[in-house]
C-alpha cells in the first residue's frame, strides 16, 4: 500500500491492567529523531483495556500523537484482534514506517500484519537510521547468531516495518508533553478471533526475573560449573541489588532457568553494569550484552572473547574473585 | 489427522565463520544442520503420533538438493513423506517472498495427497537468519489462526490446546484446527532415529516440487525480485573497546581494586 503521511509510527504493547511494556516506551527514543529526519510525526498506538497508564506513558515521552485502540478484546493479545486492529489503523492513517518491539508479542503480530500489508518486515533489530538521500529506514540486525550484521531495506512495500529488541535503546526521563490523543472506536468482533487464552501457568518456585529492567546484571556461564555455582554470584547480586544472568552454556546445561539466559537466543541487555563470570563471550552472547554501558569479565582464560568487549576485566579463578569483591563492594556500601 | 512440518537446513551457526574481508560464510567444514526448532515442531507431530498411530506426518523444506539429507533426517525422526521445493526462480526469496512460495506448495501436497492439513508446525525461527517470520505469514497466506512460541499441545477433536511460553509465563491458549503452531524449546528431548528407520529413511524418495508444478504461483512475488526486503550492506561486528586489567599479587587484591574502581566511579 502507499503512505499517506510521512510519519513514524511506534507500537506501544499493554499488559493486561492497561500499562505500556517497556519497549514500546523505549522505542518513542529512537522515533524522535526518526521521525523528524523523515518529516513526519512520532505517533505511539496504544492498543489494550483501560489502558490510560500507557497512554498517559506514551504521551510523556515525546510522542506527538497517541492513538488508541480499547477494548476487552485486547485486554489479552491475541493475533487477529491486534493484527485486525493495527491493519485498520494502518489503511486509515498510512504510516510510512512502523516500528514493534520484539517480544513474542511483537514477534507474533509483525510477520501477519508484513504479510497482510504486503511490506517488508524487518526483525530484531539493534540500529535504525534514515538514509538521508533516499529518506528510507535503513535496519540493521544481527544474522548468523551474531556472526554478522546486516543492514535491510524495504525500498517500495508500505509502512516499512520492522521489530526492535527490547533493552536496545533506552527510555527518556519523562516529560511534560501536549501529544493529541485520538480514540479510534474498532471492535473486533469475537467470532473473528480464533485464539483464546485459558490459563495462565505461574510457576511458584520461578521468580520473575527481569534483565531487561534491571541496572546491573552478575551472570555466569560455564565457568561457574553447575547449579551450585551460582551461589557466589547471587550473593554479589544481592548486596549490589542486581539482577542474575547467565550464558546459554549455562542454561543448557540446566544449571539455571532459560528465564536468566542473555544473549541472541535469549534477553537483550543493556543494563549499567555488566559482570560476566566465567563467561567466554561466545559472539550470541556478545550479541546480547555488548550494548551495557560498563562490562566487567572475570575469566580463568586470558584469551577468551569476552575481554575484547570487557572495560575491566581479571583474570582468576571466579570463585576466588567474585567472594573477593562482594566483601569489598559490602565494605564500601556501609 | 494430517500434520505438515515446515523445517529448514540451516548451517549449525554455532560453529560458523565470517569471512571478514569478503563478508561470506565460511561454509567449509560447517556442519549443515536441521534447524533446532524445527525439530521441537517434529517432535511435538512425534508425540501426537504416539499417542495416535493414524496421525500422518509429511515435511517439506526449500532449498537446494542437498536439503534432502535433512529431509531424510526428517523421515528418520518421524516423518511419513517428505517434499522438497527447490527452483532456482525461489533462490534469494525474502520471509515474505519465502512463505508465499511455501503456501503455494503447502495446497499442491494437498491436492496431491488427496487432504487438507489439519495442523501445520514450523520452528519458531530458524537459527540462521532468527526472523521468527515464516510460520505467521504462512499462516496469513493461508488464512488460518497462528500461535507461536508454542512448547507442547494437545489435541481432542478438532480443538487443540497450546501452552506457549508468554512473555512472563507459560499460558494455555486454545485454537480450533486447522491452524498454524511455531514451536520455540521444550521441556523434553528430541528423539533420535531408529536404525531400522534410518534405513528405511535412506531409501525413501522424495519428490520434488518446482515453479512449473505450480500452476497458480505468480513468479513476480518469488525469488530476489519478489522480495520486498534488500541486504543493502553487511559488516562483521566489531567492538572497540578500552580493557583495564586488574593484575595485582593475588586476585583477591585484584578484586578489591576493582570494586574501588566502580565505587569511585559511581558505577556501583
Amino acid at each position: 500500500m502507499e503512505a499517506k503521511t510521512k510519519d513514524l509510527w511506534v507500537f506501544i504493547e499493554t499488559k493486561e491492567d492497561g500499562s505500556a511494556r517497556n519497549v514500546g516506551l523505549e522505542l518513542l527514543t529512537p522515533g524522535r529523531t526518526l521521525a523528524r529526519d523523515q518529516g513526519g510525526d512520532l505517533v505511539a498506538v496504544v492498543i489494550g483495556f483501560g489502558a490510560d497508564a500507557a497512554i498517559a506513558a506514551a504521551a510523556c515521552q515525546g510522542a506527538d500523537k497517541v492513538i488508541v485502540v480499547d477494548g476487552v478484546e485486547y485486554q489479552h493479545y491475541n493475533t487477529d484482534a491486534y493484527a485486525g486492529a493495527m491493519t485498520h489503523l494502518i489503511e486509515k492513517y498510512g504510516p510510512t514506517t512502523l516500528l514493534i518491539g520484539a517480544t513474542s508479542y511483537g514477534r507474533d503480530l509483525g510477520p501477519r500484519l508484513s504479510c497482510r500489508l504486503g511490506s517488508g518486515l524487518t526483525a530484531d533489530c539493534t540500529g535504525l537510521a534514515i538514509n538521508p538521500e533516499s529518506g528510507i529506514m535503513e535496519w540493521t540486525r544481527p544474522a548468523f547468531g551474531g556472526n554478522l550484521m546486516a543492514t535491510i531495506v524495504c525500498p517500495d512495500g508500505r509502512p516499512q516495518i520492522g521489530t526492535v529488541r527490547p533493552g536496545v535503546f533506552k527510555k527518556q526521563p519523562p516529560v511534560e508533553g501536549a501529544a493529541e490523543i485520538i480514540r479510534e472506536d474498532f471492535h473486533m468482533p469475537e467470532e473473528e478471533i480464533r485464539t483464546h487464552l485459558l490459563e495462565v501457568i505461574q510457576e511458584a518456585a520461578e521468580e520473575i526475573v527481569d534483565l531487561e529492567g534491571a541496572e546491573i546484571i552478575i551472570s555466569g556461564g560455564r565457568g561457574v560449573g553447575g547449579p551450585e555455582g551460582f551461589e557466589p554470584l547471587k550473593e554479589m547480586a544481592e548486596v549490589l541489588g542486581a539482577t542474575v544472568g547467565a550464558s546459554r552454556a549455562a542454561v543448557d546445561s540446566g544449571w539455571i532457568p532459560y528465564a536468566h539466559q542473555v544473549g541472541q537466543t535469549g534477553k537483550t541487555v543493556a543494563p549499567k553494569l555488566y559482570v560476566a563470570c566465567g563467561i567466554s563471550g561466545a559472539i550470541q552472547h556478545l550479541a546480547g550484552m555488548s550494548g551495557s554501558d560498563t562490562i566487567v569479565a572475570i575469566n580463568k582464560d586470558p584469551e577468551a572473547p569476552i575481554f575484547e568487549v570487557a572495560n575491566y576485566g581479571i583474570v582468576g579463578n571466579l570463585f576466588d574473585v567474585v567472594p573477593a569483591l562482594t566483601a569489598e563492594i559490602k565494605k564500601l556500601k556501609n | 489427522m494430517n500434520i505438515l512440518v515446515c523445517m529448514k537446513q540451516v548451517p549449525d551457526t554455532t560453529e560458523i565463520k565470517i569471512d571478514p574481508v569478503t563478508h561470506t560464510l565460511i561454509r567449509e567444514g560447517v556442519p549443515n544442520i536441521v534447524n533446532p526448532y524445527d525439530t521441537y515442531a517434529l517432535e511435538n507431530a512425534a508425540r501426537l503420533k504416539d499417542a495416535d498411530p493414524s496421525v500422518n506426518i509429511v515435511v517439506v523444506s526449500m532449498g537446494p538438493e542437498q536439503v534432502r539429507t535433512a529431509l531424510k533426517e526428517c523421515l528418520a525422526i518421524a516423518a511419513d513423506k517428505a517434499y522438497l521445493i527447490t527452483d532456482r526462480a525461489f533462490g534469494g526469496s525474502d520471509t515474505l517472498a519465502t512463505s508465499y512460495i511455501l503456501s503455494q506448495a503447502i495446497r499442491k501436497i494437498e491436492a496431491l495427497e488427496g487432504y487438507t492439513f489439519d495442523a501445520i508446525f514450523c520452528g519458531k525461527q530458524a537459527i540462521d537468519g532468527d526472523t521468527a517470520q515464516v510460520g505467521p505469514e504462512i499462516a496469513e497466506h493461508l488464512g488460518l489462526p497462528q500461535v507461536t512460541y508454542a512448547v507442547e499441545l494437545s489435541v481432542e477433536g478438532q480443538s487443540c490446546k497450546v501452552i506457549q511460553q508468554g512473555p512472563e509465563y507459560r499460558q494455555v491458549i486454545a485454537v480450533d484446527l486447522p491452524c498454524v503452531i511455531t514451536f520455540t524449546q521444550p521441556d523434553f528431548d528430541v528423539r533420535y532415529p531408529t536404525i531400522k528407520r534410518k534405513m528405511k529413511a535412506n531409501r525413501a524418495k522424495i519428490d520434488a516440487i518446482t515453479a512449473v508444478d505450480l500452476s497458480e504461483i505468480d513468479l513476480t512475488r518469488c525469488g530476489l525480485k519478489g522480495s520486498p526486503t534488500h541486504v543493502k550492506s553487511t559488516f562483521v561486528p566489531v567492538h572497540d573497546n578500552h580493557i583495564v586489567m586488574f593484575e595485582e599479587e593475588t586476585v583477591e587484591e585484584s578484586a578489591v581494586k576493582l570494586a574501588d574502581v566502580l565505587n569511585d566511579a559511581h558505577i556501583i
